[in-house]
């Protein structure tokens, strides 16, 4: 279960980065105590959580992007967000 | 010629930086040197800049502004800034007693991501008593109650030993009282001072046991409101803690004097000599300090490390504990089951833990500073 629905403005909150690792070649969540190695298809969806856009909103966009039915990339997408909220590293 | 080379160790994840040894607690788990570097001996605030900037090139995200006490030094804004604008995640170590709103307000508006708050007990007498310090309990909640108004993270460090173990449940309701998003349950580790204080320190091995279940259960009930990690007290453990991620492999510390260490507790070992980031950069230390190849990877190992299926998992433990327990710092750390070592440690642990309260040595800067 999990509490996020398509009205819900996803967000990284205060003291969680999305970073561009140079030297390693990769996007990196940096969080306290806590480095996240993100592929680039989650820091797509990340770059998006940005407390502006809604979940619906986010999903059209991605499935306009990678040309996938939304409902595909709902799921996906869902499931990615409740895990990183699990870990208190996304605020909805 | 250099063809015969080692290969360039992969860069460092984390740098911790020793910014004095200057503390306005007591407190006897302390696991820094006994002998502690003098506030002359500091190196300034643009040689830190520059290690930040070095530290970044070479691959480190997080940075760990720590001490001693980090806000002992009137330029923590300073340096806060000056490694925000490297590139780092810098996370304050604090005991958060010593802290007023404006010069915090200067540290958060300079960049940082992250504050660390030790506790010592979960109640005032508790607290104040471990802290060494009288009014150290409500200062601490005030500086929480910063961090949170501030919307910064707040992780809450609760340092473990006997006098408080029995404490696991409320520091864990502190916790969430205080905004916390993450709590360390960290069992005292012993080196340095507290190594010196170790039989006054030391919790009997069924309540470690009691602990870790209580932690296990809150983590479960807690989730996606707390983060709680834990730190168990490895001479009871079965394998040891990977030191530092393994030697000169995730982490690189720097002492108030700007030697580069692999660990903070690198320079009990004798015959290693550790450069100093004033006459070098961090990335020749890192690949070029002889004291930092000495125990990196798996080369240097002996039995049973060397044949062990789990030797990149531990890296072989801990050098300085193996140094200091059994007396040869490449031998396998006495934490781990198999070492011939494990039996003598954990039954000395456990002589310690039920012998009665041996007096306990507070710590006190302007006594053990070296001369």
């Amino acid at each position: 279960m999990t509490d996020m629905d398509s009205r819900s403005r996803p967000r990284l909150p205060r003291g969680v980065k999305l970073r561009h690792d140079d030297v390693r070649g990769r996007w990196t969540l940096l969080a306290p105590e806590r480095i996240f190695a993100v592929d680039a298809t989650a820091a797509t969806v990340l770059q998006l959580c940005d407390g502006e856009r809604d979940l619906a909103a986010i999903v059209a966009e991605l499935a306009q992007r990678y040309n996938a039915p939304e409902a595909v990339i709902e799921k996906d997408v869902v499931a990615m967000l409740a895990d990183l909220k699990a870990k208190r590293v996304l605020e909805t | 010629m250099t063809a015969h080379a080692p290969p360039s160790p992969a860069p460092p994840i984390g740098v911790l930086v020793e910014l004095t040894h200057r503390c306005p607690l007591g407190c006897p788990y302390c696991s820094n040197p006994v002998s502690l570097e003098r506030p002359a001996a500091e190196l300034g605030t643009q040689t830190w800049t520059r290690i930040f900037t070095e530290a970044a090139a070479l691959g480190a995200l997080h940075v760990h502004l720590s001490g001693g006490e980090p806000t002992a030094r009137r330029d923590i804004a300073e340096i806060v800034r000056g490694a925000a604008q490297a590139g780092l995640y810098t996370n304050l170590i604090t005991s958060g007693v010593g802290l007023s709103e404006k010069r915090w307000s200067a540290i958060v508006e300079a960049g940082l991501d992250h504050a660390q708050l030790s506790f010592q007990g979960a109640d005032q007498a508790t607290n104040d008593r471990l802290a060494h310090y009288d009014s150290a309990w409500e200062r601490k909640r005030a500086f929480a109650a910063m961090v949170t108004n501030a919307g910064l993270p707040l992780t809450i460090n609760a340092v473990i030993s006997r006098g408080n173990l029995h404490q696991v449940g409320a520091f864990i309701d502190l916790a969430v009282e205080l905004g916390a998003r993450r709590l360390e349950v960290a069992h005292t580790q012993y080196y340095g001072w507290a190594l010196a204080n170790r039989a006054a320190l030391m919790p009997p091995r069924k309540e470690v046991e009691e602990s870790i279940a209580l932690v296990e259960g809150a983590r479960t009930r807690l989730k996606g409101r707390l983060v709680i990690d834990m730190v168990i007290p490895d001479y009871y453990a079965r394998y040891p803690k990977p030191c530092a991620g393994g030697w000169g492999r995730m982490a690189i510390n720097v002492s108030p004097s700007g030697k580069a260490l692999p660990c903070h507790a690198a320079e009990s070992i004798p015959g290693l000599e550790f450069w100093n980031v004033r006459e070098r950069s961090l990335a020749e230390i890192w690949r070029d300090n002889p004291a930092f190849q000495a125990f990196r990877g798996t080369d240097w190992m002996q039995e049973p490390c060397r044949s062990c299926e789990r030797r990149e998992i531990d890296w072989g433990g801990c050098r300085c504990q193996a140094l200091a327990l059994v007396g040869a710092a490449a031998a396998t750390d006495p934490a781990c089951h198999k070492s011939p070592h494990h039996a003598r440690i954990a039954a000395t642990a456990a002589a310690e833990a039920e012998a009665d309260a041996s007096a306990i040595r507070w710590r006190s800067y302007k006594d053990k500073v070296e001369a």
